[in-house]
């Protein structure tokens, strides 16, 4: 690994101008971002902990109430903490369900919330830094593309880069249409903005190496859940190689207002087949005002992988998302 | 040219009196400095003792002599350099470079406070085995897939390797080593987990046990259900290549009953 130097800042003030260098990275759990150090994916030469914040200001990491009766969860809470909160349980489930269904128990103890949505892609070529990869190496071009590409994503890629968002949460929340609050360096109130998860991740595009549109500096201080009554009717599905510990090969997460069976409003969100968390905006419109029946659960999956692109080996991913999100929404609805 | 031992230093040790190691020896031929200067010597003695070397005076006797004590200070050259490029390790704790140089970090292991000299990169699993001394915690995948570096830091479980000491200052970190101890046994009772594992054959070769049993000691204190399912989901990351799963499931169901009747009992 290479020599960096350790700053804990008293504040969220001298946080954001020291991660504003060039080389700095922010650390909280670490457990993204220590595995890639020790690989060289990463090689920061300063890194700044935000865990003493934490200290200073517990809502930093802990969930409360919003006055609109959503929830704000502090960005250094922990996983696990988060999971298995009551409100948490109880109104979004499908947050709780995908938390625990991400990674194991000692990762979500020590995993922060903001940097699970930040967390970089599992793709084999992106962590191997004796491969090309433009997410790594801008321009080196993309070793997945002919390479073994199974886990690769088949929604939102480019010809740049096919890397799969390994989150699970992100996916329940981007569902949920949560945001988070971001700080900057600079003097309040102008440095602090809201950012909907939705437009928080970026695609690859042109520039794979660009993964979320936070600035220099900028770091995610809370994640704020909307009032969503009919989330409580929430699921998160997730289906991957092994029982447990894995990353998903395909996940839906949903949520369904019902009323005798018609269905008054939807959310559906796909992971582990897309480059960024992916909100289908096109499946929730296949199933709003429509009966809650196995056909307009299919139109939904049709509609939700329509305009996916498959490789080599992962064109068994297109038909697994949609029975993925039809027996979520099966299960939802029952 | 006679070679002098080198200036030795007196073994390392951090403010707790653990010896602070030098550097990993290997099992393969690893002579000791004092072994290499030794034949180094007897070599350059040899060679002084011959005539000098002349083009037109090479006697079969002495180029005999010479071939050899060259062959032999070739091969302590070899191994001269080999035991100075390994023991380049030893110097990684000081400062590489002016960034992320070495400094005191203080942690409390076991209910000891320990104060060691480490480089930020350090992580915790680093710092405990090969600084502190404490070989409890193992080092498998070293990249947070294996579990068996699990350890306790504020009671939760935590995997080692993926944290940096100088994170984990003023936490209380327990290790398998004082495990035991901080269930209030006393001596060397042990913890009734690892009373368990033993019961239920929950090893074999052992080396994942100290995360298992670690981690196993969280489980028991999280909101799991009852079922052997969601002891097995709750220890997905823990990894056993013996494949102990079923022993391990049942000794931690053993404690688990075990802890909610003894709560029963005393309500």
């Amino acid at each position: 690994m290479k020599p960096f130097d350790y700053t804990a800042p008293a504040s969220l003030d001298e946080a954001t101008r020291a991660g504003a260098r060039p080389a700095t990275r922010f650390i909280a759990g670490g457990t993204t971002l220590v595995d890639l150090m020790k690989l060289e994916v990463e090689t920061p030469e300063h890194l700044i902990d935000l865990n003493p914040l934490g200290d200073g200001d517990p809502s930093l990491g802990t969930v409360s109430e919003l006055p609109n009766g959503g929830l704000r969860i502090g960005a250094l809470a922990r996983m696990s903490d988060v999971a298995w909160t009551a409100n948490v349980k109880e109104r979004y489930p499908v947050l709780s369900r995908a938390l625990l269904l991400a990674a194991s128990g000692q990762i979500r103890n020590m995993a922060s919330m903001a940097g699970n949505l930040l967390q970089r892609t599992r793709c084999p070529y992106f962590r191997d830094t004796a491969t090309p990869c433009n997410k790594r190496e801008p321009g080196s071009g993309c070793s997945a593309m002919q390479g073994f590409n199974r886990s690769h994503a088949i929604l939102g890629t480019s010809e740049h880069c096919i890397a799969t968002h390994p989150s699970d949460p992100a996916v329940a929340l981007v569902a949920l249409g949560a945001s988070v609050r971001v700080r900057g360096p600079g003097a309040q109130p102008s440095a602090e903005r809201t950012i909907p998860i939705a437009s928080l991740h970026v695609l690859p595009a042109t520039r794979p190496e660009r993964e979320t549109v936070l600035n220099p500096g900028e770091v995610i201080t809370s994640i704020e859940i909307p009032p969503l009554p009919f989330a409580r009717r929430s699921l998160y599905l997730k289906v991957r190689d092994r029982a447990s510990y894995a990353f998903a090969l395909a996940s839906a997460a949903v949520a369904l207002d019902l009323a005798n069976g018609t269905i008054r409003d939807a959310r559906v969100a796909l992971g582990g087949v897309a480059t960024t968390p992916w909100r289908s905006t096109a499946a929730e419109r296949a199933l709003i005002g429509k009966r809650a029946t196995p056909a307009t659960f299919r139109a939904a999956a049709e509609a939700a992988l329509r305009g996916a692109v498959a490789h080599r080996d992962n064109a068994f991913k297109v038909e697994l998302a949609k029975r993925t999100l039809v027996r979520a929404l099966t299960q939802v609805s029952a | 040219m006679r070679m002098t031992t080198p200036p030795t230093d007196p073994p390392r040790r951090d403010a707790e009196g653990y010896r602070v190691p030098e550097f990993a020896s290997e099992s393969h031929w690893d002579p000791s400095w004092a072994e290499c200067v030794r034949l180094y010597n007897e070599v350059a003695e040899a060679l002084s003792a011959s005539p000098p070397p002349a083009v037109d005076n090479q006697s079969s006797d002495w180029s005999r002599r010479q071939f050899v004590a060259t062959v032999v200070a070739a091969a302590l050259a070899i191994a001269l350099t080999r035991r100075v490029a390994r023991a380049e390790p030893a110097a990684l704790p000081r400062p590489a470079t002016t960034s992320g140089s070495a400094a005191a970090v203080k942690l409390r292991v076991n209910g000891r406070e320990l104060s060691l000299d480490l480089e930020p990169r350090v992580t915790l699993l680093d710092a405990l085995r090969e600084y502190a001394g404490i070989t409890g915690p193992k080092k498998g995948c070293d990249h947070g897939q294996c579990g068996a570096c699990t350890v306790h830091v504020n009671g939760r479980r935590t995997l080692s390797c993926l944290t940096f000491a100088v994170m984990q200052q003023g936490k209380e970190i327990t290790t398998i080593e004082g495990l035991a101890a901080s269930a209030g046994a006393s001596g060397d009772a042990l913890h009734p987990m690892q009373q368990a594992f033993i019961d239920h054959d929950g090893f074999q070769c052992g080396y994942c046990t100290s995360g298992q049993i670690m981690s196993a000691t969280a489980v028991v204190r999280e909101p799991w259900g009852l079922a052997d399912d969601d002891v097995r989901e709750a220890m997905s990351g823990n990894i056993c290549r013996c494949g102990a799963y079923p022993g391990i499931v049942a000794a931690i169901q053993a404690v688990r009953k075990a802890s909610a009747a003894d709560q029963g009992g005393r309500r």
